[in-house]
């Protein structure tokens, strides 16, 4: 699709030709997945979290479909038809703690792939398109997170649709009526909990088909690699399969390893012991927190404890919106040529600082709001708008760049020592 | 992970040949790994599909006790088995000498009244109320309902008539209603089951 | 002209939490947080150390039949166990006469209907119930206990932190309120009615001490009821209660772990052969 070299699709068996010819779906596949597609060969392993995303994606959504047929999405009997498939249903402990597991690991590798991209410059020309819909991924994600940790109809669950409502109760003079309209009530109840069910379960379909755009758009312009160089010529690249294929093997392993030791050894360390009891809408559990993955955007939405022209209330729903949308514009945030955080010895330090930054915004969100906690909440809030919105636009203009080389191959060669110029000819 | 196996020795790229391995040794490890793929889908695939049968609460509410004190000769009443109607019948002298005046060996389904009940106790006669056509409720347990030709009970889906020993008689359904496993706690109480 | 627009808005919120962060300083300091009873008094419980636990963990039924006797004859008065069946016991070793023994023993009854009259009546359990509730609703319950509601049992190690210990740390951890809690929070006294118990959220509960004496129930395995023991005994009926697919659960994981990483190593090894030609 993308490089002139890129090997052509030829069914050697008969019945592959006859079925090419009708319907080009094994060339679509071979073009997207297989051989057809060249890819850089210099790719380290944080090129394999894409592949795992689908993976876990492709689980959440056999898993959810089996749970389905068991869950009934009613106020009255949601919470003991979950506790009858951990109990009566045949291997359904396995397939309900498979699902909420599942969710904790597709978050985190989406997490990981969200970094590359930030660290490698993924996000930038030619391949704005892919991060734009990758966002668009990610928020649909968060919704479909949040819709499906109230289905169980725990107290977590209960509390957790009462404040996320509750954000948009923050927009002036409309927000009251949105956040009843949400709810179909005044507070979470049936009506709120079958719509959550019945959008959980479209939702991911919606993913699966913004994923195939978000991969379209990446087989433009070809994947990015770790020198953030394109691809010159035909010595760059390798063919996704074996080469990649091989590759993603080991991380599908890797993931199904750490996957299963979460649901048979420890399928609540990342719950909540209040989901454990039924909703209860006349008592708020002591210390409400969403899940994890949730807690740096949540600790955002904390710290703004101020008016200032607007509601405290108003300007931490938007802070915590904003942080997300704002990834929107990180194509052209960041104005360096350069796309690898490589080569970018600034820009790296201010991206290592970041993270640590949400690391710490993902422990205040989790931490009781004493004062320490809300002040570096409040710092570090601070430092995550800065970083996008003032350092990344200004930090190349200052920044001298270290020396790319000249090529992708340039690159490998020199880390394995042996740049005899005879070698590289031999292999153009 | 790739569900097809890796390139054969000899089709990697050209480009990239440095040195010549032993091609057996390679093959196998890619074919290990390939079909340890293919056991570990398969090993997901058992529970996927085992969820579907009955679940333990289902299975546990397999029995179902049946009061005969208030059913009189030539009554009968519906109860439930297995979340399946149950019919159980008193059956009148006339009824059994109805049921014994057939020759067995002309039935669809050949079986005498005695293979349907319990020595001592033919005037029971206690069977599932699905119709073995296509799974239809006969009529003919219910009070003023059609019994059809043959006075026992008769399938207004499809038109399957059953004699008083609920035998096929007339009609598409290939075997007699269905006789579930029960026993008797005492004169007046039969446990299904 | 986009990169100031950014800076602008950026700016804008850094502001905004600059004030905030301004206006919190100023509380912490002009008015410091007050330290709270339940915050300095309030005790985490110690380790049991149930065989369920790690990796090979699995129940000891002995234990967990010792641990129902004592829910029989002591929890059951108030707390319902109502996601678990009488069938369920047959997995704790219990044969199928003795599980249909005890569901027709039980003493409180199912609810029900009377066949002839169609009123509200009760009859015997059968395996297949789930055990009955000691009260008839919410409010009955709330009635009969001072206005507490006993929860129900079944999840409850699942429902609380560290859900096994804190249950034995809290039955046995009834104590008198300490003289230095009085004399830090005088406003603190237990209120009438409620319990000082430092592994309670809040230190005061509404369950009187369930277990008071040693030799409260008479073990059939002739292992000696002292309340610590009932309080493990219990615990761990209640870790099998919330999850009682335990063992099921570490068995099918040892054999997935063990699988995986075998695949990990062939894929690792397919890997290296399919790249052993390429520099990368």
């Amino acid at each position: 699709m993308s490089f002139p070299w890129a090997k052509h699709y030829e069914p050697k068996q008969p019945l592959m030709r006859w079925l090419d010819e009708k319907l080009p779906l094994p060339r679509l596949v071979y073009n997207a997945v297989g051989a057809g597609y060249p890819v850089p060969r210099n790719l380290n392993y944080f090129w394999n979290f894409g592949v795992l995303a689908g993976a876990a994606l492709a689980i959440q959504i056999v898993t959810g479909i089996v749970l389905a047929m068991h869950y009934a999405a009613n106020a009255g009997v949601a919470f003991g038809s979950v506790e009858s498939i951990m109990r009566d249903v045949n291997a359904g402990w396995f397939l309900r703690y498979a699902h909420a597991n599942g969710a904790s690991m597709f978050l985190l590798v989406v997490y990981v792939h969200i970094g590359r991209g930030l660290y490698y410059g993924s996000y930038k020309a030619p391949r704005e398109m892919v991060w734009l819909l990758g966002v668009v991924i990610f928020l649909l994600m968060m919704a479909t997170a949040f819709m499906g940790y109230v289905l169980p109809w725990g107290q977590m669950s209960f509390w957790g649709a009462q404040v996320i409502t509750g954000f948009f109760s923050a927009i002036p003079l409309v927000g009251e009526p949105i956040r009843v309209w949400l709810l179909g009530g005044f507070a979470p109840d049936n009506a709120a909990l079958n719509r959550f069910f019945s959008l959980h379960y479209l939702l991911p379909f919606v993913i699966a088909g913004v994923i195939i755009l978000h991969i379209w758009a990446l087989h433009i312009p070809g994947s990015n690699n770790p020198t953030g160089v394109e691809v010159k010529g035909e010595q760059d690249t390798v063919p996704f399969h074996p080469y990649y294929t091989a590759k993603d093997g080991v991380g599908v392993g890797v993931f199904l390893l750490i996957f299963a030791l979460l649901i048979f050894f420890s399928p609540n360390l990342l719950g909540h012991p209040d989901n454990y009891i039924e909703a209860n809408p006349l008592s708020t559990p002591a210390h409400i927190v969403p899940e994890w993955y949730f807690l740096p955007f949540y600790a955002i939405l904390k710290s703004f404890t101020a008016n200032f022209i607007l509601d405290a209330k108003l300007w931490g729903v938007l802070a915590m919106f904003g942080s997300i949308l704002l990834l929107f514009f990180l194509p052209w945030l960041d104005t360096s040529p350069v796309r690898s955080a490589n080569y970018r010895p600034k820009y790296r330090i201010f991206l290592g600082i970041l993270l640590v930054d949400i690391l710490v915004l993902g422990y205040v969100g989790g931490a009781e709001a004493n004062a320490r906690n809300v002040i570096l909440g409040q710092i570090a809030s601070a430092y995550y708008f800065a970083h996008f919105l003032i350092i990344l636009p200004w930090v190349a203009r200052s920044e001298r760049p270290r020396p790319l080389p000249n090529s992708i191959t340039e690159a490998v060669l020199a880390k394995h020592g042996g740049t005899s110029i005879a070698h590289s000819a031999a292999q153009a | 992970m790739a569900t097809d196996s890796m390139v054969p020795p000899g089709e990697s790229p050209e480009p990239f040949h440095e040195e010549v391995h032993d091609p057996r040794r390679r093959d196998f490890i890619n074919i290990a790994a390939v079909s340890f793929a293919g056991v570990g889908v398969l090993a997901i695939v058992l529970p996927l599909v085992n969820q579907m049968n009955p679940s333990a609460d289902v299975l546990a509410q397999s029995t179902t006790e049946v009061d005969l004190s208030k059913i009189q000769p030539g009554q009968a009443i519906k109860s439930q088995f297995r979340k399946q109607p149950l019919f159980v019948r008193n059956l009148t002298p006339a009824e059994i000498a109805e049921a014994n005046k057939v020759d067995v060996a002309s039935l669809r389904d050949p079986q005498t009244l005695a293979e349907r009940t319990k020595p001592g106790k033919e005037n029971w006669l206690i069977t599932l109320g699905v119709c073995t056509h296509l799974g239809c409720v006969p009529l003919g347990a219910g009070e003023g309902e059609n019994k059809g030709p043959f006075g026992g009970y008769f399938c207004p889906c499809h038109g399957s008539a059953y004699d008083t020993a609920a035998r096929i008689r007339q009609g598409p359904a290939p075997k007699n209603l269905f006789v579930p496993n029960y026993t008797f706690n005492s004169d007046t109480a039969v446990t299904v089951g | 002209m986009p990169r100031i627009i950014a800076s602008l808005v950026g700016a804008a919120f850094v502001f905004v939490l600059g004030l905030a962060l301004f206006g919190t300083a100023k509380t912490a300091i002009q008015e410091p947080a007050a330290e709270s009873a339940e915050h300095v008094f309030h005790l985490h419980p110690e380790n049991i150390g149930l065989s369920s636990n790690g990796f090979f963990g699995k129940f000891d039924n002995q234990q967990l039949q010792r641990g129902f006797q004592v829910y029989k004859e002591v929890c059951a008065a108030c707390h319902s166990l109502k996601y678990v069946a009488f069938r369920d016991l047959a997995k704790i070793g219990y044969s199928e006469p003795e599980v249909k023994a005890i569901a027709n023993q039980w003493v409180i009854e199912q609810p029900s209907i009377n066949p002839e009259t169609g009123e509200a009546a009760t009859r015997k359990n059968v395996a297949s119930d789930h055990f009955p509730s000691p009260f008839a609703n919410e409010v009955a319950a709330r009635a009969a206990n001072n206005n507490a509601l006993p929860p129900d049992l079944s999840l409850m190690t699942k429902a609380r932190h560290d859900g096994a210990n804190y249950v034995h740390a809290l039955i046995t951890g009834y104590r008198n309120q300490p003289a230095e809690l009085l004399k830090e929070f005088p406003g603190s006294k237990t209120p009438e009615g409620l319990h000082y118990n430092p592994y309670f959220a809040n230190l005061n509960i509404a369950m009187p001490p369930p277990l008071t004496s040693d030799g409260q129930v008479t073990y059939s395995d002739g292992t000696k009821a002292t309340k610590d023991q009932m309080a493990r005994d219990v615990a761990a009926f209640l870790t099998w209660t919330a999850e009682p697919n335990l063992n099921a659960r570490h068995a099918a994981g040892v054999a997935a772990a063990l699988f995986l990483l075998i695949f990990c190593f062939l894929a690792w090894g397919a890997y290296q052969n399919v790249w052993r030609d390429v520099k990368h």
